[in-house]
């Protein structure tokens, strides 16, 4: 069987069409220029003429550069000696060691069957009250970090897999600026944390659709350590970039766009991803952490709008804080009626009063009379603000609570809060001298 | 004779061959002919893919593959079985939980492990479980399709076995089956025609999913207030039996709590649940919560009442298109016992946005953000399967369905909220600032709509609709010219929404007593705030009044949360009278402001 083809016929966007036979759908190819060689994947066949998606762009490539075609779709290699190690987007080295090539397990594999989907019950603490006593991160949970550029996204999100109580962090980074990518192996590697990670790594160097592998590699390493029984944490950033070259792809391929140029499947690509986010029973488990950069600071854009359906809540980081409204976590009613009785009310009348407060912030600023009422909320917004929102605050989520009463206490009567009696009379502090270590 | 495609040696072959693959999209070469909507095999070594025809050119057919396409070649062997896309009904159909396919989930984990797996198709109905069936008809009986011939129990229901709904004219029985027990495969009747010929009949039959199943004596006009213990629900914005909502928002508002709380509590005799192209999670939490929750009407646990067709999000698209078909066909089987059953599906966005994915790869002329020019005529046929229907021998089913829309940014002028509100009896929209405000269930109380009866008799209805939006306005107001710029009344009308807002329409979905609240419950409550509202109150300040409505709403949360026999929901209610009292007697002391 002819696997080896020099004809190329057509070669439009990151696209290349060649003649060739007995060609499977999303079989890989590896495509030999002078220059270097790129890996390809099929992506239409209509005859004989078999459509390939080149990773490393086409830029350079010749009508006779050499295709071989691999018999098999894309793979990684799964083992121990992964952690601690460094690679591209494609998955070759990019610390310099030598390549992998043990035991290699096919990406992009089926989904989870849902009844085999254990119901996640274990918080990840974080020691971040915004997260911790709001928005519980609960393990196999899959969260977007919604921000805008400029926005401490990966210092945050650095700073979750210090934190975070987990067994393995696998980093992929999409069209992550060079820098960043030295501060995340920096301070993994500070933390000693380096030895439990693994990191696929495309930067804004590399050519753009190369980053559409990322997040499949990440995902189907972790779910074979998933399966081995660890806890995973990936962390992805930024799936815009993802996104984005899943849009060029579609549109080189001439697929209708439904919206501002994404195609149609966006939801459903975006979706298989994240859905890898899954604990088994009797095993371990995966939790995602995707930053995901919203042009224009617009949710409603495709990307967030598309990514908001599919994961179990998300982030706001806005201003260098987590965004009290529109944050949410879907899983935290799972674990936050185990921690603490008083957990799921102080988040709750917190939040209520904190809206509040942003109305009377609103009217101050408008330079209405202020009532007493106004008042106190606004010297709780303040508050609230300045000793719960700061993304410095590094508390354990008792304390948090303890805090939230003994903040409660000292700027409302306790029926202004709105939480009931019950709980009132037995965490309402006596007076307002608490200690908070 | 060999096969043309060369590849199958039979005389009669019903074949084709792959020329091109896009996508879920398969062309094929086909040999002899094909139906529009067959269900044909895409072959891969000893994996058979299972793909439905959409369309036919010439020699060549579109077809759209319900599985992972990944290994097909060009040149493939593709088998054509000439019968439309189907679901087998019969006992056991509660309980489990399938694919968009039908494949039970269950099944497929014991044989496949954590994974799904492609290819692999079970028996939606259990081949050994043995049903104790007692027959209902003799021989010599005439009887004509749905018909029952004898039933079945399934757990808490009488399952009756009916005359295949496919069967056309009048039969009659030639042999029944005497009272014992059966599998479902074994033939339990014989029927003869009119012109003698003889149908042999199991306890399982088959039915095309995209034709209705109308074999009932008429429909009727959904009257009954179909009641889901949601206060804001079956009060403000109701639905009846047989009849249709829509729960439209952007994500995180609440659709699908909203219709998990709706399909725990609704007093309905079956719930189909479709998760249709959304979390896979949702569904395992639901798998593994029903069966430990009673239901109060039957004190069984809650997953005798339920069957759930799952196709989540990272399922193959084709697939999902076929689910919603596959629930509503399932959930009439049911009607057809007599029962009332409520068909709830989450999304039909993502449905929409499969028949987007299927019309995308046909090339077809793309309508507005790329969605299909039939979209909406496919959205109203399947909203028209919904009816509550008087059968042949008299008793009453019904089908309601509710089915949430995701619209992109949340925006509600986008095709498929708009093509759904078309057609829909009641529109439950869910607006993002209130649910950022916490203030559940986020149903927007002003925009909203049912064209159902309530549970409240209308002129109390529309006395606290016109304080809501009294109460709206009033809010807007003070927004410009601030609370020192409204007039004390207008403050206490605003105060009075606030509180109809806090104690009413806020529920507690996640408890016990306030999660689920009676018809008997909403109307004795809604009459206390009546009441209330109908006291004359007169305050000396507006943090007067805004204290006293800061308490009334604490307390009546409290009462909220107090089963109605209890000792406390009395003497809470006391307390809330004496608040009252009091409030209405310093009215006579203050003069109007
Ligand atoms: N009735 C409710 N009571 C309390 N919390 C709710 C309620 N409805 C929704 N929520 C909160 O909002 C989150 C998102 O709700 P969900 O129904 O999943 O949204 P959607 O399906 O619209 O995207 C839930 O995880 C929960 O935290
Ligand atoms: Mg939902």
């Amino acid at each position: 069987m002819r696997r080896i083809y020099r004809k190329i016929e057509q070669i439009v966007g990151n696209v290349i069409t060649v003649v060739a036979g007995e060609v499977s759908y999303g079989e890989l190819a590896t495509i030999t220029t002078p220059e270097g060689s790129s890996l390809a994947q099929v992506i239409r066949l209509d005859g004989d003429r078999v459509s390939l998606q080149v990773l490393a762009g086409t830029k350079g490539i010749s009508t006779n550069a050499e295709i071989r075609f691999l018999g098999h779709s894309m793979q990684t290699p799964f083992s121990k000696s992964l952690l601690g190690r460094i690679f591209t987007g494609s998955g070759e080295p990019r610390d310099k060691r030598p390549a992998i090539t043990e035991n290699l397990i096919d990406i992009g594999g089926p989904s989870v069957n849902p009844v085999k989907r254990v119901t996640p019950g274990n918080m990840i603490p974080t020691g971040i009250p915004m997260i911790d006593v709001f928005n519980t991160l609960v393990e196999s949970q899959k969260l977007p970090i919604f921000s805008v550029a400029g926005e401490p996204y990966n210092s945050l999100l650095a700073r979750i897999a210090m934190q975070a109580k987990v067994d393995i962090i696998i980093l992929g980074g999409m069209g992550l600026k060079h820098d960043d990518y030295l501060f995340f192996r920096d301070v993994l590697e500070k933390n000693g944390a380096l030895t439990r990670s693994i990191l696929f790594i495309h930067t804004a160097a590399d050519p753009t659709v190369e980053c559409i592998l990322v997040p499949d590699l990440c995902l189907a390493v972790a779910e074979q350590f998933a399966l081995q029984g660890k806890r995973v944490l990936v962390l992805l950033t930024d799936m815009t970039n993802f996104a984005d070259s899943i849009k060029e792809i579609a549109n080189t391929m001439e697929q209708i766009p439904s919206n501002r140029g994404y195609p149609g499947d966006l939801y459903s690509q975006l979706a298989c991803r994240y859905e890898k986010a899954a604990a088994f029973e009797g095993a371990g488990s995966i939790t995602i952490l995707a930053v995901t950069t919203m042009p224009g600071d617009d949710v409603t854009h495709p990307i967030p709008d598309n990514t908001g359906y599919i994961t179990e809540g998300q982030f706001y980081l806005r201003n260098g804080r987590i965004e009290p409204f529109g944050s949410l976590s879907r899983l935290k009613q799972h674990v936050n009626n185990r921690t603490r009785e008083d957990h799921r009310s102080i988040m709750d009348s917190m939040i209520q009063l904190y809206a509040l407060y942003k109305e009377s912030f609103e009217k101050q600023s408008m330079g209405f009379r202020i009532s007493a009422w106004d008042k106190k909320l606004l010297r709780y917004g303040e508050r609230f603000e300045h000793e719960m929102m700061d993304l410095n605050v590094n508390i354990s989520l008792d304390q948090a609570l303890d805090l939230g009463w003994y903040i409660l206490a000292d700027c409302f009567q306790p029926a202004e809060t709105g939480i009931t009696t019950k709980l009132i009379e037995k965490f309402w502090p006596d007076n307002t001298r608490m200690s908070i270590a | 004779m060999g096969c043309k495609c060369g590849s199958i040696e039979s005389a009669n072959c019903h074949c084709g061959r792959i020329v091109g693959i896009n996508g879920n999209m398969l062309t094929v070469e086909f040999f002899d002919s094909v139906k529009q909507n067959e269900i044909a095999y895409a072959i891969l070594d000893d994996i058979h893919l299972k793909a439905e025809v959409v369309r036919t050119r010439g020699r060549y057919a579109d077809l759209q593959i319900l599985e992972e396409p990944k290994g097909l070649k060009v040149g493939g062997h593709v088998d054509f079985t000439g019968e439309l896309m189907a679901v087998e009904l019969g006992p056991g159909l509660l309980t489990q939980i399938f694919d968009g396919l039908q494949n039970p989930l269950p099944g497929l984990a014991k044989q496949c492990g954590f994974f799904l797996k492609r290819g692999m198709y079970l028996d939606a109905l259990s081949r050994d479980k043995e049903w104790e069936f007692t027959p209902a008809v003799k021989k010599g009986d005439t009887l004509s399709a749905g018909d029952t011939l004898g039933t079945v129990p399934e757990g808490i229901f009488v399952h009756r076995i009916m005359v295949p709904f496919s069967l056309k004219g009048r039969y009659s029985v030639e042999r029944i089956a005497t009272h014992g027990s059966y599998r479902v495969s074994e033939i339990i009747a014989e029927l003869q025609d009119m012109k003698g010929f003889l149908i042999k009949v199991s306890m399982v039959q088959k039915w095309p999913v995209k034709i209705p199943l109308n074999c009932y004596h008429e429909r009727l006009m959904p009257t009954d207030t179909l009641m889901t213990k949601i206060r804001m629900v079956d009060t403000f914005f109701p639905v009846a039996r047989g009849g249709t909502f829509c729960i439209p928002g952007p994500f995180g508002a609440g659709k699908t709590v909203l219709q998990q709380m709706i399909s725990k509590n609704a007093e309905v005799d079956i719930v189909v649940v479709a998760a249709c192209g959304e979390r896979a999670g949702e569904v395992a939490g639901t798998l593994r919560e029903f069966p430990e929750l009673i239901d109060p009407r039957t004190g069984k646990s809650l997953m005798e009442r339920t069957v759930i067709i799952c196709n989540t999000s990272s399922m193959p698209v084709a697939a999902r298109e076929a689910s919603i078909y596959t629930a509503v066909t399932l959930a009439e089987y049911y009607r057809q016992m007599g029962l009332h059953v409520l068909l709830l599906v989450d999304s039909t966005s993502r449905w929409a946005q499969a028949l987007r994915e299927v019309s995308g790869r046909l090339e077809e002329i793309p309508g507005d953000e790329a969605f299909p020019a039939y979209l909406e005529s496919v959205i109203a046929a399947f909203y028209e399967r919904a009816a509550i229907v008087k059968l042949r021998d008299g008793t009453v089913g019904s089908v309601t369905i509710g089915g949430t829309v995701s619209p992109a940014g949340g925006n509600f002028d986008e095709p498929v909220t708009q093509a759904t509100l078309k057609v829909v009896g009641a529109f439950l929209g869910l607006s993002r600032e209130r649910s950022n405000a916490r203030r559940y269930p986020a149903i927007h109380p002003l925009e909203s709509w049912s064209k159902y009866w309530s549970i409240i008799k209308s002129e109390d209805l529309k006395l606290a609709q016109k304080i809501l939006k009294d109460g709206n306005d009033i809010a807007q107001m003070m927004k410009v010219v601030g609370e020192e710029g409204t007039s004390i009344d207008d403050f206490v009308m605003y105060l009075k929404s606030e509180y109809l807002d806090a104690v009413y329409m806020q529920q507690n979905a996640f408890h016990a007593v306030d999660g689920a609240v009676s018809a008997e419950r909403q109307r004795y409550i809604f009459n206390k705030i009546v009441k209330t509202f109908g006291t004359k109150m007169a305050f000396h300040s507006k943090d007067e009044a805004r204290t006293f409505f800061q308490i009334l709403i604490q307390k009546t949360k409290d009462w909220n949360y107090m089963a109605m026999e209890s000792d406390e929901f009395q003497k809470i209610e006391a307390e809330l009278d004496k608040m009252i009292g009091e409030v209405a007697k310093n009215a006579q002391n203050i003069p109007e402001n």
